[in-house]
């Protein structure tokens, strides 16, 4: 396989790029910053002064900021200098606002912002760790299969505990919290379609018929494809997780068009889901009601205003500039997702259309320096894995900001970073920590001209 | 694999794309119609989040504002005598709406209206928080609280007004209720609400305005009126009617108890007695048109607005006997007590009928923004033909049925009315009294009262028994206000 013709045209220069990492510091402090003014904003609203804890959840933010930065300096020097303050601000700013809504006393869950500090935290640490230790993402690629029997372990995994508000994607154990596999399976699952895509993809792509001026796959070819289908259908079925069944699906197909450069298999992937949303939704009640939801946002219900109306007033009330921190009314949603799934409304109400659209340019950034990390990296393997998180990260991000503004039914997903939940923060982390590994790879200088043309040929990286 | 990437990394930038579409059509586009939906509570909340304005009767607020605490609606609404108001100001209630002037200038008092636009403004660039407006009243304190008292507890009604603007004084109805009790959101506010609703006497219900009675004898005034426009009667000439009176196409009699001097008698002497006979018997060769045609130019047969809205008084096409019996005030004829004060008062203003209302002018935090002026509606009957029925209620004052109606060195006119009930006249009568007083500078208050009914034994009610001392103190109030 000749990797490198495709790989390393103006991504790849030889003479080494800047690390960065100075204006990764540079925007960190920003990252660091920002948050905590919007902290004392927060409190000068709701109490009049500066919040007790102010100084303390700076310098924790901070010290996060700054070990994070220094590691990345150590093992990591030419990483992408924007992710890690891109995260760090979403992180710092979803702190806050869930701290915010905290204090409002009818919010469940009532108090939530300590524990998600230390789900941060942990987050963090495993950002770290995964910097620390996977010293090439290549490593990956060893463990293919086994990623895809600990994803589908994981996937199946909330079948066997009962559901959370309709829905079946919680593992609950008593007395330790419960946890959201489906965000770690994520990663997990990317890990086998790269490795497996880079294996196969040459398969997939040549071996095709031509039909009515498009390549059709041939049947075996087709199977995967109709495996990881049947696999998101049945999660939708037995979860009743729309959202986590659409991000796998439209991952692969992602990365199935990547890999194989066929644009057929970008028609059959929509083919094929919307035939599956169809299927699910004149079959399963949850997901018909979501979808009646999305087309009447603001029906009332036995004269009640529904939670979806709700985040459309917050939205609407906040207008092009918002109320300010502090001083929004996001609590009227009322229900349990207030700090999760509906986290968005409050940002809508109180920090405006404005701060709505930062917000989603920051996501927007975050997603394309994935994708730029994809282009830059120099082996197919780190290629489909970087465009595989980054099309995850971006398809959950849609997903659930889309879902919550109604201009798609909405699903259970969370903001990545902003909203409350452990599971997510933790697993996001450790994605955007591959990421760096990748980009570090990517554009750290080429290895020295080999001595010989033998010792060039043993460097082709090879399945 | 770079050219599928470039094109991934389109598709992802779309996505962003379309989520900023979207929050730019939710947030920009659609975000009044969001943010001024009746069912966004922060309207609510907005609403409530500053005192309101007040309603002003004779220079002091009869409203008023309290911070609340525990609620998202900061402010509530509280009253001063309120039940004595309450026919006047209703309620503006957090949980349950508004009524009445309240809900009448609602956005007014509410500070939102399009009329304060420009003080809004002001506020909004010098940053103090809105400020709502008043509501002048027209109102009569005194006129107002002597009609209250007068009802006492007893269910009835009482309407005054100028009869030379056409300006409302007094506006009473019981029984009442407290607008305070009910303007929070609470439990406490709930319960009452509901209590109000059940109460079988409707302490809501603004009678003076709203409901409709036979307004039995008093209405033969209104006949009087066409009697005399139509020149075929007049106020000393017999009028040729037999009492007992036989009702047209029936076997059915008219006439009155204790057998008074209707035989034939002149229009003076029949209004002095209220003689059945006789005013049957107009109403009956005048013909059903001619008598909704006086009517109407009296105020029937439309609703008012002073400006809270008042119910239609209803004189309506029907038979020779039903026409006739509706000629005395019984059978369908209906009116409100506003209708019959008004009745009264465009006699009293000779013959000149005056728009009522109830409000004077709104002020603004800073200005007047509206003042009214009072209006003409009509002239149902000539100076004249008015002269000689205030001729006649005079009499009645002095000689008639209406003696309980007298003032002290002031001139009455006035009727009184006992409107029958259910079958056969089963149920406890309607007592109606309706007056003006005149002074030399014309008349300054016409009144009209209804007592529904009462624990009094049948005989006792009458209209001048139960509703003229009533109608008595209004108009001593307004007088004495006026010295």
């Amino acid at each position: 396989m000749s990797t490198n013709t495709t790989g390393g045209t103006s991504t790849v220069s030889a003479g080494g790029l800047p690390s960065r990492r100075n204006t990764e510091l540079a925007l960190l402090a920003f990252a660091v910053v920002i948050p905590v003014f919007a902290y004392a904003n927060v409190g000068l609203a709701k109490n009049g002064s500066l919040p007790a804890g102010m100084v303390g959840y700076g310098l924790g933010l901070g010290l996060l900021a700054a070990v994070a930065h220094l590691l990345v300096r150590k093992f990591a020097p030419y990483a992408d200098p924007l992710i890690l303050p891109i995260c760090t601000l979403l992180n710092g700013l979803g702190l806050v606002l869930i701290w915010r809504l905290d204090q409002e006393p009818r919010v469940e869950p009532l108090n939530a912002a300590p524990g998600q500090l230390m789900w941060s935290a942990v987050g963090v640490a495993l950002f770290l760790a995964v910097l620390v230790f996977l010293k090439d993402h290549r490593i990956l690629q060893r463990y293919t299969y086994i990623s895809m029997a600990a994803a589908i372990v994981l996937l199946a995994l909330p079948m066997f505990f009962p559901a959370v508000n309709g829905a079946k994607i919680w593992v609950t154990i008593p007395g330790v919290g419960s946890l959201q596999p489906g965000e770690f399976a994520k990663i997990i699952i990317t890990v086998f379609f790269a490795g497996y895509l880079m294996v196969k993809r040459d398969a997939l792509a040549l071996a095709s018929r031509r039909f009515l001026g498009i390549y059709l796959p041939r049947g075996r070819d087709l199977g995967p494809i109709l495996a990881i289908w049947a696999l998101s259908l049945l999660i939708l079925v037995f979860e009743t997780d729309l959202g986590t069944s659409l991000l796998f699906f439209g991952m692969f197909v992602v990365m199935l068009y990547v890999a194989t450069e066929r644009t057929s298999w970008i028609l059959f992937g929509l083919l094929l889901s919307a035939a599956g949303a169809v299927f699910v939704a004149s079959f399963n009640s949850h997901v018909a009601s979501r979808v009646h939801n999305w087309l009447n946002p603001l029906e009332t219900v036995n004269g009640n205003v529904t939670e979806t109306a709700q985040v459309m007033y917050a939205f609407g009330s906040g207008g092009l500039f918002g109320s300010g921190l502090g001083e929004g009314y996001s609590r009227f949603i009322g229900g349990i997702a207030v700090k999760s799934d509906y986290i968005l409304a409050t940002v809508g109400e109180e920090l405006g259309l404005t701060g709505m659209m930062a917000i989603l340019l920051l996501y927007g950034l975050l997603i394309e320096r994935g994708i730029r990390t994809a282009l830059a990296a120099r082996d197919p393997f780190g290629k489909l894995l970087a465009v595989g998180l980054s099309g995850a990260f971006a398809i959950q991000v849609f997903v659930v900001a889309g879902g919550v503004t109604a201009l798609i039914p909405l699903t259970g997903m969370t903001m990545p970073f902003l909203a409350q939940g452990g599971s997510s923060v933790i697993a996001n982390w450790a994605l955007f920590a591959i990421l760096l590994r990748i980009s570090d790879t990517a554009r750290r200088p080429a290895p020295a001209p080999a001595p010989s043309p033998d010792v060039e040929m043993t460097q082709v990286v090879r399945p | 694999m770079n050219k599928p990437l470039r094109r991934i990394a389109v598709f992802c930038g779309i996505l962003i794309m379309a989520l900023l579409v979207r929050v730019n059509w939710v947030q920009f586009v659609q975000a009044d119609e969001l943010q001024s939906d009746d069912r966004n509570r922060r309207v609510a909340v907005e609403r409530y989040a500053h005192p309101r304005g007040d309603i002003i009767v004779e220079g002091k607020a009869v409203t008023g504002s309290t911070e609340t605490d525990g609620s998202d609606y900061q402010y509530k609404r509280t009253h001063k005598n309120g039940p004595v108001w309450a026919p006047v100001t209703g309620r503006a209630s957090q949980a349950f709406g508004t009524s009445m002037l309240e809900g009448v200038y609602d956005e007014f008092l509410t500070g939102t209206d399009d009329r304060l636009f420009f003080n809004r403004t002001i506020d909004m660039l010098t940053g103090k928080p809105m400020e709502g407006g008043n509501v002048v009243t027209t109102l009569n304190a005194e006129a107002q609280r002597a009609a209250f008292e007068g009802l006492g507890d007893k269910k009835g009604a009482v309407a005054a007004i100028d009869p030379q603007t056409g300006a409302i004084l007094a506006l009473a109805s019981t029984p009442s209720y407290d607008p305070s009790a009910i303007a929070g959101n609470s439990k406490e506010d709930e319960k009452k609400w509901v209590a109000l609703n059940d109460d079988p006497d409707k302490p809501m219900l603004n009678r003076a305005l709203r409901e409709t009675y036979p307004p039995g004898s008093t209405f033969k005034v209104v006949t009087a009126a066409a009697a005399l426009e139509s020149g075929r009667y007049d106020i000393d000439k017999p009028s040729g009617i037999e009492d007992p009176y036989q009702l047209p196409q029936s076997t059915d009699t008219l006439s009155n108890y204790g057998s008074p001097p209707c035989d034939d008698a002149t229009l003076k002497v029949a209004l002095q007695y209220s003689c059945n006979a006789t005013f049957a018997g107009i109403s009956h060769e005048l013909g059903n048109e001619k008598m909704i045609e006086v009517a109407e130019k009296f105020g029937y047969n439309t609703e008012h607005f002073v400006p809270i809205r008042s119910a239609e008084s209803v004189y309506p096409e029907d038979n020779q006997p039903q026409n006739a019996q509706a000629g005395i005030g019984q059978a369908s004829n209906r009116a409100t007590p506003l209708q019959m004060a008004m009745v009264t008062a465009a006699i009293a203003n000779d013959g000149k009928l005056m728009k009522p209302y109830m409000v004077d002018r709104l002020e603004g935090p800073r200005s007047v923004v509206e003042q009214t002026e009072p209006e003409e509606l009509g002239q149902p009957l000539s100076a004249t033909n008015a002269g000689k029925l205030q001729d006649m209620m005079e009499n009645v004052v002095e000689n008639g049925t209406g003696t309980n109606g007298r003032l002290d060195g002031v001139t009455v006119g006035g009727k009184t009315g006992t409107a029958q009930r259910g079958v056969d006249n089963s149920e406890s009568p309607y007592a109606w009294f309706i007056s003006y007083a005149m002074t030399d500078g014309g008349s300054p208050v016409a009144v009209a009262v209804v007592v529904e009914d009462s624990n009094a034994q049948r005989d006792e009610i009458s209209g001048g028994g139960l509703a003229a001392p009533i109608a008595k103190d209004v108009m001593r109030a307004v007088l004495d206000g006026r010295s």
